[in-house]
Order: structure tokens, then C-alpha cells, then sequence
């Protein structure tokens, strides 16, 4: 009995294993994940259908603020460029914007808020799982497209970022111009009522209403509008995407 | 597989002569077989991928925030003070160690990790979010595209009408079919090929509560669809309880997949899976005493049996699929 208990959850284990081995063989495969991948494209059109480009996220009140807003990725750039920023508390901070634009500029923090300046308290959601409500200041990123002219060719907005994740692989992200022109997609500089730590993202970041953390760039250089985002990094987006994460991270 | 035809018929329903000898009945059509089976694999897959996606932030909380101490469900590591790790999980106040299956077992390399399920229950086995992301939404399109031709199929068929919503004479008969299933005593005749009272409220809850709800929670959990969603986010308490509910719930099809199981061991584990494979299940003769239920009907038509050597099968009325 106890013999054919102990065939019985070998074979089990046996199935088990040869599931798992299966899965990790075709994880590990270019044609497999490819497959497996083909969910986003779908996910990123039915959720435009379900969701309009239009719908706005949930903005919630000051009682539901989280304690501790979380840091998560970089929380202390190293880079010399962002040091020295830091050194001056970021007196001498200007968001570059640039690529498919009819006037580049250099825009403070205070070029910034005369552009525009809202505030709205969302939630963030980590593609690990957590989420965490702030209350957010910021300049909506249409009011910049506008002030600089988006070209007809752009189609893209990349925000190039001051941390580097390895050696020359700084952090970057991107986003279409719908989502960039969405009314809660904020370039942040204030985080419940208080200049934005450096832990998230100082001195500004990106804040997108319904779309996971890692998209919402911190520590943003440089805004640049292209027409395709093939020729940065490895091509795929972002930093997260070119690791094998979803550039459509509305789920 | 030629029997569908037969399946088909819709000759006048007359009640069979009590027959003695056992007999094929094709009970399972083939779209309900592909459809089962589909569904095991997309189960299946959605479970360990789903692990390896929880494994990433292993711990559950109600409400919208993840405020460090609230959680309710915890698996955790730590190191206690000769520099082991040491795996707990956490529910509410009550925690136990559990080093080795749960807050901490075995890596790759075989060293003890910090990872809330081991690697022998999450897809892909070493710890790789973006991976688990992917087999998971991609079974997640098999699983809701299968589960609404699957209800789509029943309801045009009237399999759920007939065979899973239960009749009057089903809900008096509740303590019966209770006394039945503790005792593991299950009908041989034509009895067998009716789904009981306790059979009926497993599926429907199964089907509409588990697998609509497990979809809808999952949505939850997406914050482009909570633009629109919010209402349905905010009525369960917030994403995390969204998160919490979906992980309930996926712990809840485990454990009926656990009782289904068991039921097909214990019912005849041959004959079950020959159902639900090809479609032909063999029922055994009828008991000497009469049966008060009403005897499955049985069209005249004889089709050719598959299986060369059994008992000739007999063309069934579709009810029970």
C-alpha cells in the first residue's frame, strides 16, 4: 500500500515537474513568448473598447491618502548630473523637451506651473501588486505638448530620466500621444502638499492616472517626441519593457 | 466520434423499459469534452502563473491600500539568529512557520529563498514576474473566450437549464443527496447520468459565483478598466480586497477541483474519464428496487458503439452533457 502510495505521488510529482519543465522550456523560447505575448495587443484594444481613452480614474479625498507612500526602483539617483541637481535642491533643474517639436524648450518647475497646475489624489498600483494613494501637484502634460507644438509625425512621448538602472542604461518611458494628452497624465513635482522626495522622483515625474507604477517615470531630464521608439534602449518602450514587461500596462 | 447525430434527435421522449444489462450512454458531447478540457489547462496554468504574479508582493490586504501592517495574509521571510531563513505565514494574528513550502523554500540552486510559493507551484518555476504576466493573460483570454462559449453551448442546448438549475423534486430530495455523498454512495443506474441537488448548486456556483467573479476581480485589479469600474472596485472595499477576493476564489476553484476529483475517484475513475474523453459512459443495471426518480429516456435508435467488445451503447437524449 504505502509502495503504491509512493508510486502514486512520484507520478504526481513526475506530472508536476514535466508541466512546469514544459513551461519553462517555452518561457525561455522566442516563439513561445511571442505566443504568450500576443495577450497584450489584445488586452491594450479591448481595454480601449471596455474603457474609453476619455474615462478618468477614480480621484479619491484626503482621508484616503496613504501614511507612507512607497518608493519603489531607484529611491537615490547616482548619477553626477542629478547629485549636483540635488546639491542646489534643484534650483537649477530644466525639463528639456525636445525631438518632433516646432519649439524645444527649457522649462524650471516654475515654467512649469504657469504652464498649469492641478492637483488630484490617485492611486498607484505596482505590477507587483501594492497600491498607494498620493496626492499629487503637478503640471498636465498636454499644457507643455501644447507650449512646445507637437509635430504631426510624433507619435510617442519618451521621458528620459536622470537614474540609471545599469552601467549607461538610464531609465526612460513611453507613452502615445492619446494618453499623453489624457487630462490626468500630470508631470508631478509635489507629493502630498510637499516638494517631491528624492526616494519619488525629485524633481519631477510622471503620473499617469490608469497605468501601472513602472510606468510613471521619475526622475525625468528630458521629454522627446518621436515618431517611433525603435531606436531607443532595446527598442521596446522602456526600461521594465525592454526586461520583458507589457509596454500596454493598464493591467 | 459519429454519435452526435443521435444526440441530436428529438424523437417523442418515451421512457425506457427497465433494461438489466449495463450499456453505453454517450453523455458528454464533444464541443462540452473540448470545452472541459480546455478549461483544465487554462485552470491550471492561470493558478501557478497567478502564484509567480502574487510571489512578486506576497501578501493581501483589504480596502484600496497596501499600508505596511494591515496585511491580512502574509507569507514572509526572515532570518532568525544563527542566520537561517526562515519562512512564516501570517493570517491575521495567528502566524505559523512554515520554512520550505510557504515564505521560504528552495531556489534553483537548491539554497533556501525568500519567495511566498515555491518554485514547484508557480509557471514559470524561478521567480520572473514579467514571465507569469504573460502566461497569465494570455490563459486568462483562453479561459473567459472558453467559459462563454461554454455557457453560451449550455444555455443554447438547455444543459443548464435542465440539468444543472435545480427542480423542486432536487431541493426536497437535499438531505438525501447530503446523507448519499458522506456515505461516497452514488447511483449505478440511470440515475447516475442526472447531476444531484448537491452536483446542480456545485456547477452553478462554480460557473456563475467562481468563474464570473474570478474575472471580474481580476479587472478589478487593472487600473484602465477601473476608470470604469470604479464602482464595482469601490463595492467590494477597494483593489487590494479586489486582489484578496481574487486570490479567495482561485483557492476556491482548487478546492472544488479537490472534491471533483475525488468524486470521479470514487465514482469509477475509468468510466468518468472515458465520459468526459470520448464521450461514452457506461451505467450498470438498473437496481431490483424501483426508482422513484424518473428513468432517463432512451430513444429507440441504435448507433454503432466505438468501443468494439462493450455493451452496445444507446443513443441518449442530450440532457446529460
Amino acid at each position: 500500500m504505502s509502495d503504491r502510495r509512493s508510486f502514486l505521488r512520484m507520478a504526481g510529482m513526475g506530472a508536476v515537474g514535466m508541466l512546469l519543465a514544459g513551461c519553462d522550456r517555452i518561457s525561455q523560447s522566442g516563439l513561445g513568448t511571442r505566443v504568450l505575448g500576443s495577450a497584450e495587443g489584445l488586452n491594450r484594444r479591448v481595454q480601449a473598447l471596455l474603457s474609453p481613452s476619455s474615462a478618468m480614474a477614480k480621484e479619491y479625498s484626503e482621508a484616503d491618502i496613504s501614511p507612507v507612500f512607497h518608493p519603489n526602483g531607484t529611491t537615490m539617483p547616482d548619477t553626477p548630473a542629478y547629485q549636483a541637481l540635488m546639491a542646489n535642491q534643484f534650483r537649477d533643474y530644466k525639463l528639456q523637451v525636445d525631438g518632433l517639436v516646432s519649439r524645444p524648450a527649457m522649462l524650471s518647475i516654475a515654467d512649469l506651473k504657469a504652464l498649469d497646475d492641478r492637483t488630484q489624489i490617485t492611486r498607484h498600483d505596482c505590477v507587483e501588486g501594492w497600491s498607494a494613494i498620493g496626492k499629487w501637484r503637478g503640471t498636465v502634460l498636454s499644457a507643455v505638448l501644447d507650449h512646445v507644438g507637437v509635430s504631426p509625425q510624433a507619435a510617442f512621448v519618451v521621458f528620459h530620466c536622470f537614474d540609471e538602472m545599469d552601467v549607461d542604461t538610464p531609465y526612460y518611458e513611453s507613452v502615445d500621444i492619446r494618453e499623453a494628452r489624457h487630462p490626468q497624465t500630470l508631470l508631478a513635482f509635489e507629493l502630498n502638499d510637499q516638494p517631491l522626495p528624492v526616494p519619488n522622483g525629485a524633481p519631477l515625474r510622471l503620473r499617469l492616472g490608469r497605468q501601472l507604477g513602472y510606468k510613471q517615470a521619475k526622475y525625468i531630464s528630458r521629454i522627446e517626441l518621436v515618431s517611433s521608439f525603435k531606436e531607443i534602449g532595446d527598442g521596446k518602450g522602456g526600461y521594465w519593457e525592454d526586461q520583458g514587461y507589457e509596454w500596454y500596462a493598464g493591467i | 466520434m459519429n454519435a452526435t447525430s443521435a444526440v441530436e434527435t428529438s424523437v417523442p421522449v418515451t421512457p425506457g423499459p427497465a433494461t438489466t444489462a449495463a450499456r453505453l450512454i454517450y453523455r458528454h458531447t464533444l464541443p462540452i469534452r473540448i470545452m472541459h478540457w480546455i478549461n483544465v489547462i487554462a485552470l491550471t496554468l492561470m493558478l501557478l502563473s497567478g502564484l509567480q504574479i502574487f510571489n512578486a508582493h506576497p501578501y493581501l490586504y483589504w480596502g484600496n491600500r497596501s499600508d505596511q501592517g494591515t496585511e491580512w495574509l502574509a507569507l514572509a521571510a526572515q532570518e532568525d539568529a544563527a542566520g537561517n531563513l526562515v519562512g512564516t505565514t501570517r493570517i491575521g494574528q495567528h502566524q505559523i512557520n512554515t520554512t520550505g513550502v510557504l515564505g521560504v523554500s528552495k531556489g534553483s540552486d537548491g539554497t533556501p529563498v525568500a519567495r511566498g510559493f515555491p518554485s514547484w507551484l508557480t509557471v514559470p518555476s524561478a521567480g520572473w514576474l514579467a514571465m507569469g504576466r504573460r502566461w497569465h493573460f494570455f490563459f486568462a483570454w483562453v479561459f473567459v473566450l472558453n467559459g462563454l462559449c461554454y455557457i453560451g453551448y449550455s444555455f443554447a442546448r438547455k444543459h443548464l437549464q435542465r440539468d444543472m438549475w435545480p427542480t423542486r423534486a432536487d431541493w426536497r430530495g437535499i438531505g438525501r443527496s447530503i446523507i448519499d455523498h458522506i456515505r461516497f454512495k452514488h447511483p449505478h443506474g440511470a440515475e447516475a447520468l442526472r447531476y444531484n441537488i448537491l452536483q446542480r448548486l456545485a456547477y452553478l456556483t462554480v460557473i456563475f459565483l467562481f468563474g464570473i467573479g474570478i474575472v471580474l476581480m481580476g479587472l478589478a485589479m487593472s487600473p484602465r478598466m477601473d476608470a470604469v469600474l470604479s464602482p464595482l472596485v469601490e463595492a467590494v472595499g477597494g483593489r487590494q480586497s479586489a486582489r484578496s477576493i481574487h486570490f479567495i476564489i482561485a483557492w476556491a476553484f482548487v478546492a472544488f477541483v479537490v472534491i471533483h476529483l475525488f468524486e470521479v475517484l470514487v465514482s469509477g475513475v475509468f468510466n468518468q474519464l472515458r465520459g468526459m474523453i470520448t464521450g461514452y459512459y457506461k451505467i450498470g443495471p438498473e437496481p431490483a428496487a424501483p426508482i422513484e426518480a424518473k428513468p432517463a429516456p432512451v430513444t429507440p435508435e441504435v448507433t454503432p458503439g466505438p468501443l468494439a467488445g462493450e455493451p452496445t451503447p444507446i443513443a441518449e437524449d442530450p440532457r446529460h452533457e
